[in-house]
């Protein structure tokens, strides 16, 4: 058995959390406020997940549209999914939530606009 | 001259929660001044996520945050002036704009709510020596170059401060293909919050430099690199403990600052600590029919903190255009032990409870806080940690407050 700390990412609180590990199996959470922070420190310490924000180009347009995963993507397939974002053009009108571009980076999660533009 | 019963200035997240609050209370006539080309503010370059669990109850990000309140500004016909500058306002209430179609023109307001929001701390406030070299930007320019024009403004980066906006420029630079080779930051503790020391920085194997600072800028036409040195107590260099940084942009994230240059013009009473006007529990500063909300009045943490308070101060504006002048003679807040301090400063009504926000001036582990009303305690509550970064509340229930008379003193002690 084996003890780690972490920050608690799921809200702006920051919970400091202890998780106890047997090999690679969580057998207990404790610093956590809320449900989210117990699961938070499961996946953390099994498979790491972030929901990525970035941008893409907007045809026809001086300024960027602002753009996140769906939904939490493997830390590891953040910079891939960067990478897929790099040609990416979406042309208006584009209303939030507006898929941009399919399973980014094979992860199986869309990109999705986070602005509404006319 | 024009006449509108409330006049907002600002179009981000304070300035559209207080016009919706407004409408919501009854006050028809409604205008918003908004100096950029679209309502939003700061949210409109703040891409990431982490905004409105408290007030919407999910994760979203600022431009989304922003959609929210402008859908409903937009549902409610609320009126607004976009690329339109205040250049004054007086203290009964008359409002100096100007844009490019109308020129210079003034409005007469019954109530105004101040919500200008605020600005970055420079390079010129720090006393950084070395040459102007180019490659030196605030962390908020750069995340508009970033975010909003694509342009990214270098490749091998050194940030200077560990604010929230410091941390979210290292890992927005760091996705784009720059190397943050490190952030320092003066104090021993970072000003953000633990999550983005966790997503920003640790996920990507930044280094954070706590008691350091930027001594010297290096380069003549653009920065070449800058000399970082460790601190001691008194936030002095230490001499010999200079590291050297080769880079071609420093970012600084030192601190935010409220845009008070109108307020001050209309010689509102301002707090030395906040930078933002005295108010009372509605956010009526000293100038009666005039309010203030947001991160004009202190710079918060959290966007839902600053719609929560706009609410508070729109429906405030509505009910004195509408009922007039309310509450009684102000009473004192006075911020003691590790408080730094409190808004409001001062309570005039007591007929409900008000919530009392305040920060601490360092952090503090195991503290009691406690509010006092002369020897009457009105609560006490026990907090295991408490940081600047992090605002902290209580709310004193009215029939408490109507109890006692006198000043009233919220204190930390550890």
């Amino acid at each position: 058995m084996k003890t780690k700390n972490l920050t608690c990412i799921v809200c702006p609180l920051g919970c400091e959390l202890t998780v106890t590990l047997d090999g690679k199996t969580v057998v207990e959470v404790s610093g956590n406020t809320c449900p989210r922070g117990k699961q938070y420190a499961i996946d953390e310490c099994t498979a790491p997940t972030r929901t990525l924000t970035s941008t893409v180009r907007l045809a026809d347009s001086e300024e960027m549209l602002p753009v996140k995963t769906a939904s939490p993507i493997p830390k590891e397939a953040l910079m891939p999914a960067m990478a897929a974002l790099q040609d990416v053009v979406a042309h208006a009108p584009v209303a939030i939530g507006d898929v941009v571009l399919k399973n980014v980076a094979a992860t199986g999660v869309d990109i999705i606009a986070t602005k509404n533009v006319k | 001259m024009k006449q509108v019963d409330l006049v907002i200035i600002g179009g981000g997240p304070a300035g559209m929660a207080a016009a919706v609050a407004a409408r919501e209370n009854g006050l028809e006539d409604i205008l918003i001044i908004e100096r950029d080309n679209a309502l939003g503010g700061i949210l409109r370059q703040c891409i990431h996520n982490g905004f409105g669990l408290h007030r919407f109850g999910e994760e979203l990000t600022g431009p989304e945050y922003a959609a929210r309140y402008e859908t409903e500004v937009e549902a409610l016909g609320i009126p607004y002036l976009l690329n339109t500058i205040v250049t004054a306002i007086t203290p009964d209430r008359v409002v100096t704009a100007m844009n490019s179609e109308d020129g210079v023109f003034s409005v007469q307001a019954k109530a105004i709510v101040l919500a200008m929001g605020c600005r970055e701390r420079s390079r010129g406030a720090l006393n950084i020596p070395g040459n102007r070299p180019a490659g030196v930007y605030s962390a908020g320019a750069a995340q508009k170059f970033v975010n909003m024009k694509g342009y990214l403004p270098g490749r091998k980066v050194v940030i200077l401060g560990s604010g929230d906006i410091g941390l979210i420029m290292a890992r927005r630079m760091t996705l784009e293909g720059a190397e943050v080779q490190a952030v320092c930051e003066v104090m021993p503790y970072s000003g953000g919050l633990q999550r983005n020391i966790q997503q920003c920085l640790k996920d990507f194997d930044i280094p954070l430099y706590l008691s350091h600072t930027v001594t010297e800028i290096h380069g003549k036409e653009r920065v070449t690199g800058v000399t970082v040195s460790k601190v001691d107590e008194q936030r002095r260099p230490v001499a010999g403990s200079e590291m050297y940084f080769a880079c071609n942009t420093l970012l600084l994230s030192v601190g935010l600052i409220p845009e008070n240059e109108l307020t001050k013009g209309a010689d509102i009473p301002l707090d030395p600590i906040t930078g933002g006007a005295l108010v009372d529990e509605s956010r009526q500063t000293a100038t009666e029919g005039i309010f203030a909300c947001g991160n004009v009045l202190h710079v918060h943490d959290l966007v839902d903190y600053v719609s929560e308070e706009a609410a508070l101060a729109g429906k405030a504006a509505a009910d004195y255009v509408l009922a007039g002048a309310a509450g009684d003679s102000p009473r004192r807040v006075i911020a003691a032990g590790a408080v730094r301090y409190t808004v409001p400063q001062t309570i005039r009504r007591t007929d409900k409870d008000v919530t009392v926000y305040f920060r601490v001036g360092s952090p503090c582990t195991a503290a009691t806080v406690r509010v006092t009303c002369g020897d009457v305690e009105l609560l006490k509550k026990k907090k295991p940690k408490m940081a600047p970064g992090e605002m902290e509340s209580v709310t004193l229930k009215a029939d408490k407050l109507i109890a006692c008379s006198g000043d009233i003193t919220v204190s930390v002690e550890v």
